[in-house]
């Protein structure tokens, strides 16, 4: 930002502008008003999901800040003797007591817990919907793989900021959610007891860990969060943002509306309408009744017991995992010269191998997709998910594996709503869980290649008119209608990689990597529907004749 | 259809190769602007713009709104007040959101500009900042001397690497060792069970045939950490038919006349294993359903738990009423390393 | 109307039904409630009663409870089961039992009042057990909520609920609702344990406890949620699934309205 020489002579006229320039020779603004003031973005529905994720955000921070101002993290016993009567003289904790006083003696408390929580879950819900968005249209290639992995750390911190929000209340419920972590962690081996001591200040539940939570949920988890954000949003700027293809876009252009004014209005009041839609649902729609649960303590439980849907898969797993196999127990204790040693499979089985496989492939995919295609160029242009048939249908696997988990920890609730054994509730997820992907993925597969083909159709043969014309001779057809250019350039214009087979090194040999990669390379490209090509159009209009009197037919509307 | 639908040989040309410009589409560019209503029609400029004005009035109503419920709806400590006013201030917000949000939305929709616009991106990394950037970098190192001493380096490493311990260790004070704690429960020869919450001995003959009761040892609401002992100690105290039970050996005399304890904490990963069942006596964890046979010594018959619950031996004291003969011969809840 | 149809395009349509839509659900809300009665019912019988029940009980129960209400096969001896446990099977419609089952459903009472109190007798009069609760000892204005409510935390809300919503059992049965049921039925289940549910007992919990409990159960399904429409009092699960629903739904109805060009 050098001193400008041309600011010198210029002396501003009105007021706004005195302080304009009195802040722009200051800060250097006018540069980044033109950097940025009419810097292009591409307008699409699926583009806005990070905005929600974004403006949820900062309407967690708004909200939380008030919550922080009646909300007491401590949990020294203390008799309830606020307005909420069937609690009143019940032993609790502060902090649950001090949650109760912000539901039903704080004016407002009560919707900004509702408009918090509410936040949270649609916060969640926006990340994984605009992860999945990127996904599904490849927009994780080169250059944005690290702002993918951004994006998966996000993912990760949102999750801690969830939990640790979650349990803040120190009610039955969420005391439960504890206790459950504290088992899982238990089963740690080796470490395990020592994490969970560690952890809770001592033997669970102890008197430490809602204070703990609370540093982590408005202090250290946010400020990571914000400078996450910072970063992805810097990288959105430097890569620009990518575009649908499409008449008139191209791999280094970007076709949109400027900031000033169209997308700055648009985005801007976007935050408004997302505020707005959780003022309302948080109006009219209770979350989190801790009122019903009660004050944390060890021995009762609910029926119903579960967490936030975003950990739901988790307990999901739990569920799901049965303690034996025919006579096998999953629980083995190992003799060791010092003593005897437990390792509980059936907690850490489901706790961790499923996380494991699905951050593995999130974290790793853009990499492994890219050694699959060999594929070193940049992309821009976004993949409609149906011109990626194996990538769109290992999506479909993993959100039908999420979703069966998710099912699962809801077991009990299908088992009553559907009037059906929890049994056998539990023996059905059981299959679907490891069914549901490989049946998502194959249904998905065939749809997207069937769509391909509907879209190779029509760019072929025009559109259905649905209107049949009875020619000289007495056949009867149906008017297919050309598309026009655009809609056929929107059509045809993606990249379709075929199969790459390996190719022997100068020994005649082909290393067993190049097999695998081969071997990966049919997989994923093997059933390609190429698309169109002009020739192949052309070609297409000289054989079928139906075409032609097609275009005839269109001329002779036309005349009409 | 084979043949056309997977693209026939010489028509399609895979990416990167030299006559891919060839047979593609050309871009046929942006099409052609289309105006709005309001771009051609004056009157539905001038109805737009009073739209606009009409959400952003609407935004105002509601932030009065919002100070009715605040002002005009006082808390009397009724459940209907609580909820009219949470409805009307949370209503009032969201009229005041989206009375702004949709207004500038409608403007920037109806009344700015809609012509689409091209941008050109650049290069992210240009290759002479490459070249200037990689010269910079060696003169750095170069003037910094780090590659011509090894040994400057090699201890500024080590330091590094060790210079963080102390941030790891000085969170030991986090908690104490485990020790022996989590063996070791409130119960022992002679502590009478006493009813959950209140802390009142139970009789043997209180407990009837198809009872329930639940269970904390005697003493345990007046000792210092009481969750944390109340989190080991509880227990589901039932009563069936001496018939149904089939004690292994040596603990026959763990039960009083069909009266059995034990342990309401779930050995999978902690739950309060609370739901019995009288006819089938089992016992239903509520959090991942496992499902233990109070018949088989608490045996595992559904879900993911792998050990059957912990029995508290009983018996009756002089007065009648049932007290622990000992504490649990083997460590409750959930396993750990050390469980052993 | 006219004027309506044709706006219903309008860009603003949506935003107005969304008001529309939460607005209503907000309002009935707000506006519905509902009220327990307590049924009045005396616990002393007549010989006649006895009579008629034990005609009443041969026609249409021995088929299962077998002659005398010893018992059967197909179902348990009735035998000192007591009046209480007459009273809430029958008069809650789980007995005469539909079908087989993992357990009796709830079903259109199938027997008046007065029928019920002769089958009662009959049943009392076989063994002793467990009378139709009195007014006054069911009378629940008395009541402490908040004990109440932890009695019903730490005895019942593992099956039922901590709002008293339901909750599965094993192999196909559950523990109910317990909105709407009546104070008498809610003291006659606790203290004949039907089906699968425990016995408690006046040892266990006493009849001013089970006042309590009552008093509770009372308070919580009046009051409603002070939040709004509780969602089932489902919990997360439920939460869960408004937020993606509904919650996404809109705001993606609002990112397509935003992104599309105006006409």
């Amino acid at each position: 930002m050098s001193s400008s020489t041309a600011t010198q002579d210029f002396v501003p006229k009105t007021r706004v502008g005195k302080v304009t320039d009195y802040v722009d020779s200051r800060v250097g603004g006018s540069s980044l008003v033109k950097e940025f003031g009419r810097k292009i973005f591409p307008d699409h529905w699926t583009f806005m999901f990070g905005e929600v994720a974004l403006y949820t955000f900062v309407i967690l921070l708004i909200s939380g800040t008030f919550l922080t101002f009646f909300y007491d993290p401590s949990m020294a016993e203390t008799e309830y003797d606020g307005s909420y009567l069937p609690l009143r003289g019940v032993e609790m904790s502060v902090a649950y007591a001090s949650t109760l006083d912000i539901s039903f003696d704080v004016r407002g408390g009560l919707f900004m817990r509702q408009v918090h929580h509410w936040a949270a879950l649609l916060f969640v819900a926006a990340v994984a919907v605009h992860m999945l968005r990127v996904f599904f249209t490849g927009a994780f290639r080169k250059p944005r793989e690290f702002n993918w992995i951004i994006g998966c750390v996000l993912l990760i911190l949102s999750l801690a900021a969830g939990f640790t929000g979650y349990s803040l209340p120190d009610d039955l419920l969420s005391g439960n959610g504890l206790r459950i972590i504290d088992g899982v962690m238990k089963a740690i081996p080796v470490i395990g007891t020592y994490l969970s001591f560690f952890l809770f200040g001592g033997e669970f539940p102890g008197t430490a860990i809602v204070g703990r939570l609370y540093v982590l949920h408005i202090l250290l988890v946010p400020a990571v969060i914000l400078l996450m954000i910072g970063l992805h949003l810097f990288l959105v700027v430097l890569h620009k943002h990518s575009q649908y293809p499409g008449p008139g876009r191209t791999n280094t252009n970007v076709v949109g509306y400027p900031v000033g004014p169209v997308y700055a209005a648009k985005a801007g009041g976007f935050f408004f309408i997302v505020f707005g839609v959780l003022a309302a649902i948080a109006a009219a729609f209770t979350i989190n009744p801790i009122w019903n649960y009660g004050p944390y303590d060890p021995s009762p439980v609910s029926a119903g017991t579960q967490p936030d849907w975003y950990i739901g898969w988790v307990d999901g797993a739990l569920r799901l995992m049965p303690g034996t196999l025919g006579n096998f127990d999953l629980e083995f204790m190992i003799p060791f010269p010092w003593g005897t040693n437990a390792l509980s499979l059936n907690v850490l089985i489901p706790a961790l191998v499923p996380a494991i496989i699905l951050f593995t492939l999130m974290f790793a995919w853009p990499w492994i997709e890219g050694w699959v295609t060999k594929d070193t160029r940049e992309h821009h242009l976004l993949d409609r998910p149906r011109n990626a048939p194996t990538r769109t249908a290992i999506g479909v696997a993993g959100v039908v594996f999420y979703c069966v988990m998710w099912a699962a920890a809801s077991s009990d609730l299908i088992a009553t709503h559907f009037m059906v054994s929890l049994n056998d509730v539990t023996y059905w997820l059981r299959a679907l869980v490891i069914i549901g992907p490989i049946l998502g993925f194959m249904v998905s597969r065939r749809i997207s290649l069937a769509l391909q083909r509907k879209d190779r159709e029509i760019a072929l043969h025009g559109r259905e008119t649905g209107r049949i014309v009875r020619l000289p001779h007495g056949e009867f057809i149906e008017v297919h209608e050309p598309v026009d250019d655009y809609k056929l350039y929107t059509l045809t214009s993606f990249d379709s990689p075929r199969v790459s087979q390996p190719t022997p090194d100068e020994n005649g040999k082909v290393s067993r990597l190049d097999k695998v990669h081969g071997r990966l390379s049919r997989f994923f490209f093997e059933d390609r529907v190429a698309p169109v090509r002009p020739s192949e159009l052309a070609a297409s209009h000289d054989d079928h004749h139906d075409e032609v009197a097609g275009t005839k037919d269109r001329e002779s509307i036309a005349s009409r | 259809m084979a043949d056309a639908s997977h693209g026939t040989p010489g028509t399609t040309i895979e990416f990167g190769s030299p006559n891919e410009l060839v047979d593609e589409f050309e871009n046929p560019g942006i099409p052609p602007h289309r105006p709005r209503l309001a771009d051609r029609d004056p009157r539905a400029e001038k109805r737009a713009e009073r739209q606009v004005a009409l959400l952003f009035t609407i935004s105002v109503i509601g932030t009065v709104l919002f100070f009715v419920g605040y002002f005009f709806i006082p808390l009397n400590d009724t459940i209907e007040r609580l909820r009219l006013q949470n409805l009307t201030l949370g209503l009032g917000t969201a009229f005041a959101m989206l009375g702004i949000g949709v207004g500038i939305v409608h403007w920037a929709k109806t009344l700015m500009p809609d012509h689409e616009v091209t941008e050109d991106r650049h290069d992210i990394r240009p290759e002479s900042d490459r070249q200037d950037a990689e010269q910079m970098v060696n003169d750095i190192l170069e003037e910094s001397g780090i590659k011509r001493r090894p040994l400057i380096r090699n201890t500024l490493l080590g330091a590094v690497l060790l210079a963080p311990l102390p941030a790891i260790a000085i969170f030991r004070d986090l908690g104490p060792l485990p020790g022996n704690v989590l063996k070791e429960t409130l119960w022992d020869t002679g502590v009478r069970l006493t009813r959950d919450p209140s802390g009142t001995p139970i009789r043997a003959s209180d407990v009837t045939i198809g009872s329930a009761f639940h269970v904390i040892p005697e003493g345990l609401n007046e000792v210092e950490d009481m969750l944390e002992e109340k989190a080991k100690a509880v227990v589901l105290l039932m009563r069936l038919d001496p018939n149904d039970l089939n004690p292994s050996p040596g603990r026959e005399d763990w039960g009083y006349d069909g009266i059995v304890a034990y342990s309401k904490i779930c050995t999978h990963v902690g739950c309060p294993v609370a739901l019995y069942e009288q006819h089938t006596h089992h016992l239903l964890c509520p959090c991942h359903q496992s499902t233990f046979d109070v018949e088989q010594e608490a045996k595992v018959i559904f879900g993911p738990a792998a050990r059957p619950l912990p029995q508290l031996p009983i018996e009756v004291d002089d007065e009648g009423y049932l007290v622990a003969s000992s504490d649990f011969q083997e460590p409750v809840g959930p396993s750990f390393w050390e469980r052993g | 109307m006219k004027a309506l149809s044709q706006r219903r395009r309008h860009p603003l349509a949506a935003v107005a039904l969304l008001l529309m839509a939460l607005l209503t659900t907000g309002g009935i809300y707000a506006a519905a409630s509902t009220a327990n009665e307590a049924q009045a019912q005396t616990t002393s019988f007549t010989a006649n009663d006895v009579e008629e029940g034990s005609k009443l009980f041969t026609a249409n129960c021995a088929s299962c409870h077998g002659m005398g209400a010893t018992g059967s096969d197909a179902a348990p001896s009735l035998v000192g089961v007591g009046a209480a446990s007459v009273d809430f099977q029958v008069g809650t419609g789980r007995m005469p039992m539909q079908m087989d089952g993992p357990q009796a459903q709830v079903k259109p009472v199938q027997f008046t009042e007065e029928q019920t109190r002769q089958l009662a007798a009959y049943v009392a009069s076989l063994g002793a057990g467990p009378a139709i609760p009195s007014d006054d000892v069911l009378d629940a204005s008395e009541g402490d909520t908040a004990a109440g409510g932890e009695l019903f935390r730490v005895n019942c809300a593992m099956c039922h609920n901590a709002a008293a919503a339901g909750g599965a059992l094993t192999r196909g049965k559950y523990a109910p609702a317990l909105d709407g049921t009546s104070a008498k039925h809610i003291y006659e289940a606790m203290v004949t344990g039907p089906q699968n549910m425990p016995v408690f007992n006046d040892a266990n919990i006493t009849p001013e406890d089970k006042q309590d409990i009552i008093a509770f159960l009372d308070t919580i399904g009046e009051q409603g949620s002070p939040g709004g429409a509780d969602l089932g009092s489902l919990g997360p699960v439920s939460e869960g699934l408004f937020i993606w629903v509904a919650g996404l739904g809109v705001i993606i109805a609002f990112t397509v309205w935003l992104t599309s060009r105006s006409s």
